[in-house]
């Protein structure tokens, strides 16, 4: 049952992905791309994976195409054609992916007992989790407690991704228009190229 | 507004289900898959809904800017704060054990404390930085 589930689930994946590769409008690609987090997200419910499931959905299929909707509302809707050729990607993605596959061949078996998952400090977690604190998933008291500096590095990349953004998007628009100016009065932008006002302006300051 | 009336209603109807869920999925994930950073996406991405489907204007007038801005570095602080708590009961960073003697909890339950508070910053955080990055975009597009 559970081999047939993850076929489908990961052949439908492999034919989202080859529609995503051959879609020019990008809308539907977002929308597509969206549809392979809810298809990821179904395959860490059947590994068992529920919390990673939840913010796959939550992240991947919802927070992710807004953003790439809202990036659409700025750009053209369609995908151009590219201007190289495609080959050179196409090689490093066929030789990463040949090297990652060559990984998995020294990866111990799923759910194996012996993997070091499993044979680590795993089976302490599971055993104390109850007693210590009374928090019966443990996927929780992992995260927020016994391996709580990792989370708080989390917490401190998304602070600094949110950072990096307003850095970019918000304060970017005075500084992109200072800059502009300070351009054309250097005389470094092509004349064809200024606006009408700036044309009259750079006028006056010759002709003065 | 030329939006559908039907998308604006079916909306509306669904934002304080969205802000509850994320309520039960940031309380109830000692207990059931969920947490801290799940929930702060559900309840950033009602935020985000309500702005697209009101315009950016509604979401930033119950949601101001200069809020968001002041709430992305708070959850850190909240997170940080409380591992700093147990460097005064000589304790390493992070360690919920400290809350016990701060408020008169048992070891347990000083850990079920710590778990909720720093989940709670990782709400916080998360939720005030996803709302960030929407109105980063989708004030870029107004001017």
């Amino acid at each position: 049952m559970e081999f047939a589930v993850n076929s489908v689930l990961l052949t439908m994946m492999a034919v989202i992905t080859i529609a995503i590769i051959r879609m020019q409008n990008l809308f539907g690609v977002v929308i597509l791309a969206g549809i392979y987090s809810f298809l990821m997200a179904s395959v860490f419910m059947v590994l068992d994976a529920v919390d990673v499931g939840m913010t796959e959905a939550s992240v991947g299929a919802g927070i992710s195409t807004v953003l790439f909707l809202s990036v659409l509302g700025l750009v053209k809707t369609r995908e151009l054609k590219s201007i190289h050729t495609p080959l050179l990607p196409l090689f490093v993605a066929v030789v990463t992916g040949a090297v990652l596959v060559y990984g998995t061949w020294t990866l111990p078996d799923f759910g194996s007992a012996l993997s070091p998952a499993n044979a680590h400090v795993g089976a302490l977690y599971l055993e104390r989790s109850m007693p210590d604190m009374k928090v019966p998933n443990v996927v929780t008291s992992v995260l927020a407690s016994y391996r709580g500096f990792d989370t708080f590095g989390e917490v401190v990349v998304v602070f600094t991704a949110g950072v990096a953004v307003l850095l970019l998007l918000r304060r970017g628009r005075g500084r992109a228009k200072a800059m502009r100016r300070n351009m054309v009065a250097r005389g470094l932008i092509p004349d064809n190229q200024l606006s009408d006002e700036e044309r009259a302006q750079k006028e006056a300051r010759d002709a003065s | 507004m030329r939006l559908d009336v039907v998308l604006r209603v079916v909306a509306k109807l669904l934002l304080p289900f969205m802000l509850m869920f994320a309520a039960y999925v940031q309380l109830h994930g000692e207990f059931g898959p969920g947490g801290g950073f799940q929930a702060g996406v559900i309840a950033g991405a009602g935020i985000i809904l309500y702005g697209i489907m009101f315009g950016l204007h509604a979401a930033q007038t119950i949601m101001p800017p200069k809020l968001v801005e002041f709430l992305v570095p708070l959850g850190v602080l909240i997170f940080a704060g409380t591992g700093v708590i147990s460097f005064f009961y000589a304790m390493n960073f992070l360690d919920y054990s400290a809350l016990g003697p701060v408020t008169g909890l048992s070891e347990q339950y000083a850990q079920i404390l710590g778990i909720i508070v720093v989940e709670l910053g990782v709400l916080v955080t998360v939720a005030s930085t996803m709302v960030a990055i929407f109105y980063g975009f989708a004030g870029r597009g107004q001017d």
